[in-house]
């Protein structure tokens, strides 16, 4: 088990390196960052001067080596754009997508279980073929329209909840949460069903495939001939089979959604990390892209990781395979 | 455990307090993206200087007209006798927020400071030898030549407070390339008719008024600073009424909001002119079917491009009527302006066509025309239009389109043929424009004159007014170098941008030229 964990973090560390090294790559491509940092009347020799002293004239590979070696002593370097240490920045910020992220989550989950349980067991029910074709809709919809729709109803024309922002905020320690205040909760309504609804939709599917799988299955009919109730037998039963993939695929979405919540905060103003990622973009802010793509790279490898142990610890096949290589 | 209570009850409690002092007089205030650092000399920006304005003062300030004000001088004169040293006098009874006196030992810490290697405002005291405090309330700047102008260049450099900076070890301004971060990028000592309550990097900035600032006190007394960098997301906000002001407002949106009751649209012109610029000199273009001759450095050609530059047309179509044609690459605002230069010919296709064949082009050419598509108001869009009116000609043009982050390098580096640019005049003199744009390429000179123009009788005659000490001969020196700038089409000028600022009915913040609204001039209904 030990063995196991250690080899898969070796190969964390290696994913990581591998996703700095070509984010280095790229970085060529995104323009120069002093288009953004010099003003107007610069000189040419202030660029030149510029240019060596954030050593942007080495070759990628000598500034890969720079960033992994700081990055080995927790040095993310300072952002060109605001000036602020990279490694605080993300922190700052991160609280905001990780609220958001898992409140859409919940949502997703909870409404995504509940629909796939009714249109399963409802096939031919006329509010199951609503339901269908309005998660299609939901699926095939880009994030930041139904993004702008929602803040138009909801924010412009009835002023029932704000267009952007994340509301009044609280410190607890140096986590900053929108969760206990009252505007901090409106805040995130429309962003968090924004994000959420792509996920709810593969989650409803999934489940209604799922349970129409099951519901056929041989225990089921034995179960209804025990004289079992239908409440027994479909949530009791049916639903906890269909859950295990159910599980797995909301977790590695969890991830996605950390790392890709992107147009959502943008189109609400939410002051995340993938905000923060989309500013630096425009503003080809190296020290904080490069520091979002190694945690991006290492959110995806910590999930993995989870899951994998869970597979582990669940599947007895891998465990006797483990013995069995030693 | 029980210190996070507190401090939930604490910031509870705040909240609470803040909703009931919040009255008609907080202005809520978004734009599209943040200052960038409160260092008031790390950055020569607009965003940072805007906010900046609020919180610190500089010696001299400028209205909306263009003209200069008194702000922490009262007045300025060159000294008798010598014209290379500029006397001001310092306002008297200032304090900084923190209490201490405002005098002249601060503004050589400033100017200094500003000077240093690491600030963005250097260039603009380049002509600066040494400043020197007479006595507590006057100052010398000892400029290396005479220099007229030299007050122009003091309006967006910051006073700060001498002991304070000390304290703080602020001497250095931010270096990029350094591992940490100063403090003055987060915390301010102003003398400014606003205090910092509050910051959250690109999300809000809260400000309160300082009820000892010398002026006289702003109808404005909260401010609160919001970034809302999507602009869908920005008018929504200001059709839901959760903010008030809204800066950066999209063309489209313009006649909509105007149109919607409760809501009006302020709108003028923008100290900033777009326009094309081309390759000179003999060598052929690297984008052309033309190997032998570079097709640009014929006047002829040059003519029979501005002639199919419908600049109305773009006005019109492009820019919804937002913006304000031109035939010179100057605001109307700065000094060297005059009407005749800014009137631009009425298009004529035919006329174009017969210059084209007269210039040894009648099938035309192809060229690649670089723009950027996120810098200007409709940047690619102007280029597009283009591209179609010089097709009428047969000059067949494949627009290369790039963020400004990616096009930036390529006309820095002389890569471009055929470019789309805009530039403003933060001095609001023509030398500005004609030591960047006009001025043969050098290490010191010309940064932006990537099409390498070069004319070494203009160059003597732009470095001379930098030191010409008489106002009437280097007024003809300018309107001498505009001449020959117009007659060679050494830029092609479009339009000169206007702003609009969209705001709820009730209340009116006048647009600032340079686009730096200060919450002062707001004035409530």
């Amino acid at each position: 088990m030990l063995a196991f964990i250690a080899r898969r973090l070796l190969q964390s560390v290696i994913v990581m390196l591998v996703v700095a090294f070509i984010a280095f790559l790229v970085f060529r491509y995104v323009g120069d960052p002093l288009a953004n940092l010099l003003s107007q009347d610069a000189k040419m020799t202030d660029y030149e001067e510029a240019r060596e002293r954030l050593g942007l004239n080495q070759p990628f590979y000598v500034q890969f080596f720079h960033f992994v070696v700081n990055a080995l002593q927790g040095q993310f370097g300072v952002s060109y754009r605001l000036q602020q240490p990279v490694s605080q920045l993300i922190l700052e910020r991160l609280p905001a997508t990780i609220e958001l992220a898992v409140a859409s989550s919940i949502i997703a989950l909870v409404f995504g279980v509940f629909l796939g349980v009714y249109t399963a067991l409802k096939q031919r029910a006329f509010s199951t073929g609503v339901i269908m074709t309005l998660s299609l809709i939901g699926v095939s919809l880009p994030t930041f329209l139904i993004g702008i729709g929602l803040i138009y109803v909801f924010a412009v024309e009835l002023k029932w909840l704000p267009s952007f922002g994340r509301g009044e905020v609280v410190q607890i320690g140096w986590w900053r949460t929108g969760l206990l205040t009252q505007s901090g909760l409106r805040s995130l309504i429309l962003p968090a069903i924004t994000l959420s609804l792509f996920q709810l939709t593969l989650i409803m599917r999934l489940v209604r495939a799922e349970m129409m799988e099951v519901l056929r299955t041989d225990y089921i009919r034995f179960a209804r001939a025990r004289g079992l109730s239908q409440r027994a037998i479909n949530f009791g039963h049916a639903l906890k089979n269909t859950m295990v993939p159910v599980i797995t695929i909301t977790g590695l979405q969890l991830g996605s959604v950390i790392a890709f919540a992107i147009i959502t905060e943008t189109v609400f103003q939410w002051p995340g990390v993938g905000s923060l990622f989309v500013n630096s973009v425009a503003a080809v802010d190296v020290p904080v892209m490069a520091a979002y793509l190694v945690f991006v790279a290492l959110v995806f490898v910590m999930i993995n990781l989870v899951v994998d142990i869970l597979y582990f610890i669940v599947d007895p096949r891998l465990r006797d395979g483990a013995k069995s290589g030693r | 455990m029980h210190t996070s209570l507190t401090r939930i009850a604490a910031a509870l409690a705040a909240t609470t307090m803040l909703a009931g002092v919040a009255n008609a007089e907080t202005i809520r205030w978004a734009r599209s993206s943040d200052a960038l650092t409160l260092d008031p000399h790390s950055q020569n920006q607009g965003n940072t200087h805007t906010l900046a304005h609020h919180i610190y003062e500089t010696l001299v300030g400028r209205d909306n007209d263009g003209t200069l004000t008194p702000r922490l001088a009262t007045e300025w004169a060159l000294k008798e006798g010598d014209d290379t040293v500029w006397v001001f006098k310092l306002r008297e009874g200032v304090k900084f927020h923190n209490g201490a006196d405002f005098t002249a030992e601060d503004v050589v810490y400033s100017i200094e400071r500003a000077k240093s290697e690491f600030s963005n405002m250097k260039q603009l005291h380049s002509v600066v030898e040494g400043v020197t405090a007479v006595d507590d309330y006057t100052v010398e700047f000892q400029m290396a030549g005479p220099s007229l102008i030299y007050p122009n260049n003091l309006t967006n450099t910051f006073i700060m407070d001498k002991t304070w900076s000390e304290e703080h070890d602020l001497a250095v301004v931010q270096d990029f390339a350094s591992g940490a971060s100063n403090y003055a990028v987060l915390n301010t000592n102003g003398t400014g008719p606003y205090t910092l309550v509050s910051r959250e990097i690109d999300v809000k900035t809260v400000l309160a008024s300082n009820p000892e600032w010398w002026g006289q006190a702003p109808a404005v007394t909260g401010v609160e600073y919001l970034t809302i960098a999507d602009a869908q997301t920005r008018i929504s906000a200001l059709l839901s009424g959760e903010v008030d002001i809204v800066q950066d407002v999209p063309p489209q949106d313009i006649e909509r909001l105007s149109s919607t009751e409760g809501f009006k649209v302020e709108t003028g012109p923008e100290n900033r002119f777009i326009y094309f610029g081309y390759k000179f000199g003999d060598a052929p273009l690297k984008s052309s079917n033309i190997t032998d001759s570079n097709p640009f450095n014929n006047p002829l050609v040059r003519e029979a491009m501005e002639l199919v530059l419908d600049r109305d047309a773009i006005q019109k179509v492009v820019m919804r009527g937002q913006s304000i044609p031109t035939g010179i690459a100057n605001p109307p605002f700065v000094a060297g302006w005059t009407e005749e230069l800014d009137a631009y010919p009425a298009p004529d296709v035919e006329k174009a066509k017969a210059l084209m064949v007269e210039a040894g082009y009648p099938d035309g050419f192809t060229v690649t025309l670089d723009t950027p598509n996120n810098r200007y108001v409709n940047d690619e869009a102007i280029s597009t239009a283009y591209v179609g009116m010089l097709g009428q000609i047969g000059i067949q043009v494949t627009l290369a389109s790039r963020p400004v982050a990616e096009h930036s390098p390529i006309i820095l580096a002389n890569e471009s043929d055929f470019y789309l640019l805009g530039w403003g005049v933060p001095t609001f003199d023509s030398a500005y424009v004609f030591n960047d744009l006009v001025h043969t390429k050098t290490e010191t000179h010309g940064t932006y004159n990537v099409g390498l123009y070069s004319n070494p009788e203009l160059d003597e005659k732009i470095i001379s007014l930098g030191t010409e000490s008489d106002q009437a001969k280097r007024d003809a020196t300018v309107a001498d170098i505009w001449a020959t700038v117009k007659a060679d089409r050494v830029l092609l000028p479009v339009h000169n941008q206007v702003l609009a600022y969209a705001m709820r009915s009730g209340v009116t913040l006048p647009v600032q030229p340079e686009n730096q609204p200060s919450m002062t001039t707001v004035t409530f209904e």
